[in-house]
């Protein structure tokens, strides 16, 4: 292709060039939001149908973990924000450091969700077979997550549920189908995200990047942005339904 | 290229570092709304929920204003959003508004009865 500096053959300017570029990932970032969109419309109805099994299963999930991952992505977008300010204003050194930056708390959202998934793994709490809302009440010894002094109110929470919606168990496993498969979703969208970040950590290393040229940066930049929109709205779906008790 | 004019709008750190604050302070007020019952200060039973999305279009849309920069993007990207969050809106209206007005096979109003999936689930 036909390129002078920075400017491709086909674009009058680098401002058209650089606008026509963003104006392509809005384009895919709309159809993401149909899709993120469509699952969320899926839990609303849910939601709806089984409230009390929604609101029982949203408590047994650990509000520290879920706001500090909340903090920890908010974190990693102003780092994110920060790296594409350092490629326009031509801070070539800063670039690499605040994309480290990002990837890292990146690496911290993974771990915390580690943390969470195996806990309700061992809290038999992943729909199927095995799933049993009250597994963690009728074995509290094998449960660590729970604390000996609220046992008795989680027992009567679970009985008062029970008493209204005699189906929990049932219901309740489609609040964790819910929580993983949009945390899931959410997750393979950070994975590809990461391995994006790295790949612009290497060319910003090389100093690819430039005040004239640093699309891929911005870029990378709106995709990272989007996946925090979506935690964003994840996190008081799913960890703040019914906290009032 | 020197001889075109880099004309695009650059968005400062101070601006995202306040923006940053606003999200953090914002991630705050929704943990502690939740922990409060609304519905016993206004009559309006999905408080909670309301306040709870309210909080994250506000935090959503700093992040698409500022870290995204959409507030100093062209027209045309602001008419691509503005028509993706329209299209998401006939999605959610019109799914919901099915469900709503809808009497099921077994004349069942939704939400469905909770009592007559148990059939569908006899192990529970």
């Amino acid at each position: 292709m036909h390129r002078t500096g920075a400017l491709y053959g086909q674009f009058e300017t680098l401002e058209q060039q650089k606008e026509t570029a963003s104006l392509g990932m809005w384009i895919f970032l709309v159809t993401e939001v149909m899709f993120f969109g469509g699952i969320m419309l899926a839990y609303t109805i849910n939601r709806h149908t089984s409230f009390h099994a929604f609101a029982m299963g949203s408590n047994t999930l650990s509000l520290p973990l879920g706001g500090f991952n909340t903090v920890v992505l908010l974190a990693s977008s102003f780092t994110m924000a920060m790296a594409v300010w350092s490629s326009q204003t031509g801070k070539k050194r800063l670039i690499p450091i605040f994309l480290t930056l990002t990837i890292l708390l990146g690496f911290v959202f993974f771990g915390v969700k580690y943390v969470e998934y195996a806990q309700k793994f061992h809290n038999h709490l992943i729909p199927g077979k095995n799933f049993d809302i009250r597994y963690c009440v009728n074995n509290p010894s094998k449960c660590e997550d729970i604390q000996p002094d609220d046992l008795a109110k989680e027992r009567a929470e679970i009985a008062e549920a029970f008493e209204a919606d005699p189906d929990l168990n049932a219901h309740a496993q489609l609040y964790y189908s819910a929580y993983f498969g949009m945390t899931g979703l959410h997750a393979l969208h950070m994975v590809i995200g990461a391995g994006l970040l790295f790949w612009l950590l290497r060319n910003s290393m090389r100093g690819m990047y430039t005040p004239e040229w640093n699309t891929p940066v911005d870029l990378v930049g709106l995709y990272w942005h989007f996946v925090d929109i979506v935690w964003i709205y994840l996190f008081p779906l799913l960890y703040l339904i019914d906290r009032h008790k | 290229m020197s001889e075109h004019e880099h004309s695009e709008h650059i968005v400062s750190p101070g601006t995202y570092v306040a923006i940053i604050l606003s999200l953090l302070a914002l991630t705050g007020l929704t943990v502690a709304a939740a922990y409060v019952n609304l519905s016993d200060y206004v009559p309006f039973k999905q408080a909670n929920i309301f306040v709870a999305l309210l909080i994250a279009t506000v935090k959503a849309t700093l992040v698409v204003l500022f870290f995204m920069h959409v507030k100093y993007s062209p027209k045309r990207t602001k008419l691509v959003i503005m028509a993706g969050i329209f299209w998401l809106l006939i999605l959610l209206f019109m799914t919901l508004s099915d469900y709503a007005s809808r009497i099921d096979y077994r004349g069942v109003r939704f939400p469905m009865s909770q009592h007559v999936t148990r059939e569908a689930f006899p192990r529970s």
